[in-house]
This record gives structure tokens, sequence and C-alpha cells, in this order.
């Protein structure tokens, strides 16, 4: 058997982590996403590529802001959107996660986009999908527990390679809660795919996974040192939930070592671009001033995540 | 109108010139804007926008969105984007492609166009008929016309100099 997410064609019938994509299908679906931000200016913001296709939006954890986007990008593809909150219905009554796929499958679904609090269930839930229903449906994670948020990692890329252009002379920093962050390791991945150089992690060490090394990043606790010369800055959300642990002292601590203000990043190239995955903790992770400042393209983040997985939509459809 | 058939690439173009020229001179209030369908269209449109010494911008569209072989063959390996820096609404267009087949495309590349705005009117220019069509699409202009059995192909080239020629495949 090969790859999970690739049919025996070797296109991609399922995006769950960008981690063994090849190089070259990570830049065709970020040449596909530019094609579609136009998309959303057209007088009639739709094309029919997805057109009597059912996609699912199977929510097992909250999420407003990634269900919102590939809502939209499903419906201006022209498919048809359920959205599920599984968290307060089926499997508070004891259903099992497959028992709810098995059902939803029934009514034809073609695409299932899950979100889920425990690592690996997308792959669960895609090779049951290849059992019972071949290689006729799709599933794009969402984000999975610690483990993966691949169309975020693609919408980063696709953001990044807007305003660098070229990946091959970069230098990227990614700042805060490295430990419990999807999002920090599907970047990693795309970044070190499409050949970044130097891609650095920024933490306190109990933020920090061990052996995050061999992923092939640079570690820094000092958050001055590891923002000098950086083209790119990539934030991460501190979970307050966090904070009741032992983690972390408080969140005052954490912005005056962590926290990405003016002076900070002015240790950064002039130029440097600073993105984050949203939602923000201003004053957390991230000072209002920077924020909202010119350096800053994080609502940009935002709209090319609606092309990006309109993208990975309509690649995914065509793969049978 | 030269309705020969040729493979002379050149000529079936200059034939082409020749008949919008004509028809943009019988009715000189025309303002006329001319989108090439990608890929062999817009370099035949952008040649046509030149050698007419056209006044509105030169628009580029891709048919790949509206394809109705989606299903089986996917979006294409390289998509171009359309491009289209005039308002739609109320245009007089003339479309451009180089082979007119089954019409497919130019279905296609009609709805794409209508996603746009409301054209009030929509003309199209071929550099080449070879033949086969499955939709009720004919060229108003038409460069040459040249039947080929289903399992051949014409491709389009274009030299460095901007020259073009036609090969069967």
């Amino acid at each position: 058997m090969g790859h999970p997410q690739l049919n025996a064609n070797g296109e991609l019938q399922h995006l769950l982590t960008i981690e063994g994509l090849p190089r070259t299908m990570v830049e065709h679906i970020l040449d596909t996403a530019a094609s579609f931000v136009g998309v959303s200016d057209r007088e009639v913001k739709k094309v029919p590529l997805l057109r009597g296709k059912s996609v699912f939006n199977l929510f097992f954890e909250s999420s407003t802001r990634t269900r919102t986007t590939f809502e939209i990008a499903a419906k201006r593809l022209s498919a048809d959107v359920l959205n599920l909150n599984i968290g307060t219905s089926s499997t508070s009554k004891g259903e099992s996660l497959l028992d709810t796929i098995d059902n939803l499958s029934a009514m034809h679904a073609d695409m299932f986009v899950v979100r889920h609090a425990s690592s690996g269930a997308p792959f669960l839930i895609a090779e049951h999908l290849n059992r019972i229903r071949g290689p006729h449906v799709h599933v794009i994670n969402a984000g999975d527990g610690r483990h993966a948020h691949p169309t975020q990692g693609l919408l980063d890329m696709y953001t990044i390679r807007h305003h660098k252009k070229d990946f091959a002379q970069l230098r990227v920093a990614i700042v805060g809660d490295i430990l419990h962050s999807r999002v920090a390791r599907s970047d990693i991945h795309a970044l070190t795919t499409l050949g970044v150089p130097e891609v650095r992690v920024i933490a306190p060490y109990t933020l920090l996974p061990s052996g995050i090394e061999q992923m092939g990043v640079r570690v820094f606790t000092d958050m001055r040192e590891g923002l000098r010369d950086v083209d790119v800055v990539m934030m991460l959300r501190l979970q307050n939930e966090r904070m009741r642990g032992a983690l972390l002292p408080s969140a005052q601590e954490f912005f005056k070592h962590y926290g990405l203000t003016q002076d900070k990043l002015a240790l950064a190239k002039p130029d440097a671009i600073v993105m984050h995955p949203g939602p923000m903790n201003r004053g957390v992770e991230i000072d209002s001033a920077v924020a909202d400042g010119t350096q800053a393209v994080i609502l940009e983040q935002v709209t090319f995540g609606i092309a990006v997985r309109m993208a990975v939509m309509s690649i995914l459809a065509a793969a049978n | 109108m030269n309705k020969k058939p040729s493979l002379d690439a050149e000529s079936a173009y200059a034939a082409l010139r020749d008949a919008v020229s004509a028809a943009l001179a019988a009715e000189p209030a025309r303002k006329p804007c001319i989108i090439g369908i990608h890929s062999g269209g817009a370099w035949i449109a952008q040649r046509l926008h030149r050698d007419l010494a056209l006044s509105a911008p030169l628009g580029t569209l891709s048919s790949a969105f509206h394809r109705d072989d989606y299903g089986r063959r996917g979006l294409p390996a390289e998509m171009k984007s359309t491009d289209l820096p005039f308002e739609i609404k109320g245009a007089d267009i003339i479309l451009v492609d180089d082979i007119l087949f089954t019409g497919r495309t130019v279905r296609a590349a009609l709805n794409e166009l209508f996603d746009y705005g409301r054209p009030a009117r929509v003309e199209l220019a071929v550099l080449l008929d070879r033949g086969g069509r499955e939709l009720p699409i004919e060229a108003r202009y038409c460069g040459a016309v040249h039947p080929l059995s289903p399992g051949e192909n014409f491709v389009l080239s274009r030299t460095a100099d901007g020259r073009f020629a036609l090969e069967i495949e």
C-alpha cells in the first residue's frame, strides 16, 4: 500500500498532512490557488467545479474561522455544504466515530472536512472510507489534535510566496506554543518541503516538544536572538488553558519574553512579514501595535485561505 | 473570406485578420474588446489587437473552471487566470480561439465570461475550423476550414518572432 493520501494513480485523494507530500504537489496546490484568488472579485463569486457534490464539514472540535472558510470555499465551488458540530450531538449520545461516518456516508457525502481533538482521527476516517466507499470519497484534515493542520500550512505558504516570491533564501521564525501546535508542525513540514534553508522555532523549554531539532529546525529560547534577520515571523496562538498547568507562570510573564512587540520585531529584517493563524490573544503573544501594523499580513492569510481551500477541494474532487 | 483548406497558419491568420478588419470597417462606430482563450487563442488575440490597432485593452480568459470534462481530467497542470481589464457589462466582445472543434471550450468560455457581467454582444473568431461540432456553436470569423478525423488534432505553436505554425498530431 502506498501513501494513504494518494490513490492508485498517484493523485491526491485525501489531504491529511503535508509531511511526505512531494514538493511538486505542494507547488501545484499553491499554483492552482492563485487562479482561484480572483474568483472572489467577480460579479458571480462561484465556479461550478463541485456542482452536485456534497461536502460535509465534520467538526468534532469547535472552530468558527476554519469551518467558515471551508464552507465559503465549498460554496464558491458550487458544492452543497452541510455543517455538523458533532461535539454537541451523536458522540455525546455514545455513537462511535466510525458509526457516525457510516451514517453520513450513507447520505452520499462526496467529501468530508474533519476536525478532531485526537491526532490521527482523519487518517482513521480516510482508511475506513477507502474500505467501504472506494476511491470516490475524499477527506480533508481541518486540524487533528497536536498533529497537523495542512490547509493552514498551505495558506501560510501561499501568503509567504505572495510576499517573498521565492523560498530559497528565506529565514523563517515560528514563535510560541510549539508543543501543542498542529499549525507549527504543518508549517515546518511545508517550509522544509519547499526548500526554506533556515526554519527557527522560538519558545520556552516548557513549550518545546522534545526532539524538535529532528524536524530540521534551529531552536531558540531567547526571542531577541531568534528574530535576528528573519524574513518571516509566524506567531502562534497561546491557548489560555495552557496557563492553568505548570507550563507557564502567567500571561504577563509570557508576553514579556515571547510576545511580539515593535521593538522585538525591529530585530527582524525591515521588510519582514508578521503572520498569525488566529484567533489572536492581543497582549499575550502579540502586541496590538504589531497586529495592526504595516508588517502584519494576518487578514490576507484569511483571504488566501479561501482560495487555497478551493484549490485543495477541486484537486481532490478530480482524483478518482 | 478565405475558406480553402489550408495548413499554413500565417495565411490563415491573415485571412482571419482581414475578415475581422472588414467587419469593423463596415461598422465604424464599434469599439470592440478582444478576448483570447488561453493559450493559443490568447496568442492570436494579442496579435489581432496589435494589427487592428484597437483602443480597448486586451483580455484573456481561461475556460478551466467551466470545463465539462473536469470530472474526468481534473484541472490543468498549469492554471492560467482570466484577466479582463474592462467592464464586461454592456461590452461588445470578440472572443478568439485557435482551433474550433467540438464547441465545448467556447461554451465553457462563454460561461466564464458571463460570470463577470452581461455583455451587449459576443462574436467568435477562430484561426481554424476543423469540424466535429458537438454543440450549436459557429464562428463569425474563421481563418481557414480543414476537417480532421476525430483521432487527429491540430497543435498551434508560436515562434520567437511571433509567427504561427500548425501541425497535425
